[in-house]
């Protein structure tokens, strides 16, 4: 086993990680803030990716995708808010389960009606393709470079913006006392909504960012969804260094677990045998950190609240 | 307003009726979708155990349906094809016989409900929430993977298993074997809500914190509760996989959880026919809509968000008027 296969290997960990950060961040954001559980989160995922597929498939234009994803997204994400978010804050978790839930179904098939079962594609770009040699001279997709780029730079940004901005500000208030800071003037049902908007864009980033490397198609999202779950669940709801720790320890397991697992049982075991229980075991690896994460602690790795 | 227990008596008649009609009618696709509902239904009551009762918001029971499936499938499928199968040196054949098969099922749902309870009761909420779904992912993504019992593409069995003094194979025979199912399942649910232990966890969901003051331990009470559900929950997935003579990892999907998580919901959560009336409701809605429209999942979301806005207690709160258990 060669030193660039890993070296690979963690790039595409950590590439993988910051596209679940940014899933993660706003659910996270919405759930410490609103104390909602969103599952259709994944449906502003796909949202994203067939708006970004769509305007790059009329345009021709990488960079105008990106603009219409989030925006897209962003309206979705806000639309869904005023219309039938804001009614269940105060509601039950199982409520919240079954509406958003409700809310996929509609989602899904939606988008399957509009532009059918067949998946769409939206091509890398041509300054973005292509391999560059890295230090060491290991050739590494530049796009994927990018996306790991973007995914720190997201995370600087959401950093700064609940540290040193003011909607930050309001924002962290509105997670500890939501009569106080409404006591204080500010409206705190336009605050919800940008929330949730916020996290939906990311959400809508993310799938058109992954869309590129991947198949744009209908319940793209609810894989991404379920393990943006276990990364907030392992980071601790609520937080967002929790989230962006938690997405690197998720991404970077799940990748290096489906390439080096097998191989590690190829060791002590025949070839067949290695590769499926290697495998088998591989795609169970993410859940079976969670449940270590959590033996270990009950609320996450920088939870707060339970 | 009607009575609770008229309403319940109803779905009975019902549950007899719809199937002897359509034995007359010689309906025989009714028959199967009644079978699919009571199955449906089997798989709810489980549910409603943890989620009514204990108030355990599991949205990963679908692992205990495909466990009982996968029982079901590789006892069968060794049978098929005579060969053994292998526990490192222990070596059993498979078998066509629901009862064992019935059995293998039950007590390999119990296992697994009593380790992911183990380890999800240390936490409440979303948290809860979040993990039996990575529970359920991680049965799914592990029986995809899992070659020698058809992976993906999952496992056929080509004659439905067998019951001492049934021919199986009849639609009616079958649906009334799974009906009786339903029936046990059924008293054990409601003699489990009037029994000290489900008194107890009635408490416990309501006030955990009283009941520790009084000196019991609510997680246990939770964790018994959450075995006993998934292992009927199990059952009902070893009689869907019969019924359909066929396993595949989508018994495992997070779909099917919160599928039947909603028919509790359309039925009235913690009620005693809630489960039935909202895995009839659900069935028939499938079939309706299915046939009026390929996109009938977004009317069923319209549905789904309609009844969480405005109706609360399901239809049964509907007929009685009364709102029913908080979850």
């Amino acid at each position: 086993m060669s030193s660039i296969l890993i070296i690979e290997q963690v790039l595409n960990g950590l590439q993988f990680g910051v596209m679940l950060f940014l899933m993660a961040a706003g659910l996270t954001l919405i759930f410490g803030v609103m104390g909602l559980i969103n599952l259709a989160h994944g449906s502003l995922y796909m949202v994203g990716a067939f708006a970004a597929a769509w305007v790059a498939g009329a345009t021709g234009s990488f960079l105008l995708a990106l603009v219409a994803a989030l925006a897209a997204a962003a309206a979705a994400g806000a639309l869904v808010e005023i219309v039938v978010i804001r009614r269940l804050y105060k509601a039950a978790h199982l409520d919240q389960v079954l509406a958003t839930f409700a809310l996929i179904l509609i989602f899904s098939e939606g988008t399957r009606w509009v532009f059918g079962s067949f998946p769409l594609f939206l091509d890398i770009p041509d300054y973005l393709s292509g391999p560059v040699t890295l230090p060491g001279g290991i050739q590494y997709p530049f796009y994927r470079l990018v996306l790991i780029g973007i995914g720190f730079a997201v995370a600087l940004g959401l950093w700064w913006l609940t540290a040193k901005t003011r909607i930050g500000i309001q924002i962290r208030a509105g997670e500890n006392d939501r009569e106080m800071i409404a006591a204080l003037g500010v409206d705190i049902s336009k605050l919800y909504t940008l929330v949730f908007a916020l996290g939906a864009a990311l959400a809508g980033l993310a799938g058109a960012l992954v869309g590129a490397i991947q198949s744009v198609q209908v319940g793209m999202g609810e894989p991404v969804l379920i393990l943006a779950f276990v990364v907030i669940v392992i980071g601790g709801i609520g937080s967002i260094r929790g989230a962006f720790i938690g997405a690197l320890l998720v991404g970077l397991t799940d990748t290096l677990g489906g390439v080096f697992l097998p191989e590690l049982f190829k060791l002590f075991m025949e070839t067949t045998t290695a590769t499926q229980t290697g495998s088998a075991l591989a795609s169970m690896a993410v859940y079976i950190l969670m449940s270590i994460v959590l033996i270990w602690r009950p609320s996450g790795l920088f939870g707060a609240r339970a | 307003m009607i009575g609770e227990r008229h309403v319940n008596l109803a779905v009975l008649a019902g549950l007899v009726i719809v199937p002897l009609w359509a034995l007359w009618a010689d309906e025989i696709f009714t028959i199967t979708l009644t079978t699919r509902a009571v199955i449906l239904a089997l798989a709810a009551v489980g549910l409603n155990i943890a989620l009514g009762i204990g108030g355990m918001v599991s949205f990963g029971h679908a692992v205990f349906f495909g466990l009982g499936g996968y029982a079901m499938g590789i006892l069968a499928f060794h049978a098929q094809s005579y060969t053994p199968l292998q526990f490192g040196p222990l070596s059993l054949a498979g078998t066509k016989s629901m009862q064992v098969i019935w059995l293998v099922a039950m007590v390999t749902s119990a296992l697994a409900a009593w380790v992911i309870g183990l380890l999800s009761l240390r936490t409440t909420g979303v948290y809860f929430i979040m993990i039996t779904l990575a529970f359920g992912q991680m049965f799914f993504y592990f029986a995809i993977s899992w070659g020698s019992y058809g992976g993906e593409d999952g496992l056929s069995i080509y004659v439905r298993n067998g019951f001492p003094g049934l021919n199986t194979l009849v639609p009616i025979q079958f649906f009334w074997l799974c009906l009786v199912a339903l029936c046990v399942a059924l008293v054990v649910q409601w003699r489990l809500r009037t029994s000290p232990f489900g008194l107890t966890l009635n408490a416990v969901r309501q006030t955990p914190q009283r009941v520790e003051t009084v000196g019991l331990n609510p997680r246990k009470h939770k964790l018994v509760a959450f075995v006993i559900s998934g292992a009927i929950t199990g059952l009902a997935g070893a009689l869907f996989a019969d019924l359909n003579r066929f396993v595949s990892p989508t018994m495992f999907s997070w779909q099917l959880s919160g599928e039947l998580i909603i028919l509790i919901i359309i039925g009235g959560v913690g009620r005693l026919m809630g489960p039935v009336i909202g895995a009839a409701i659900f069935v028939a809605l499938e079939h309706w809509l299915g046939g009026l429209t390929d996109f009938w999942h977004i009317w069923l979301g319209v549905i789904l968000i309609c009844i969480v806005l405005f109706g609360r207690g399901g239809v049964i709160g509907l007929l009685t008027g009364k709102e029913g258990p908080h979850v």
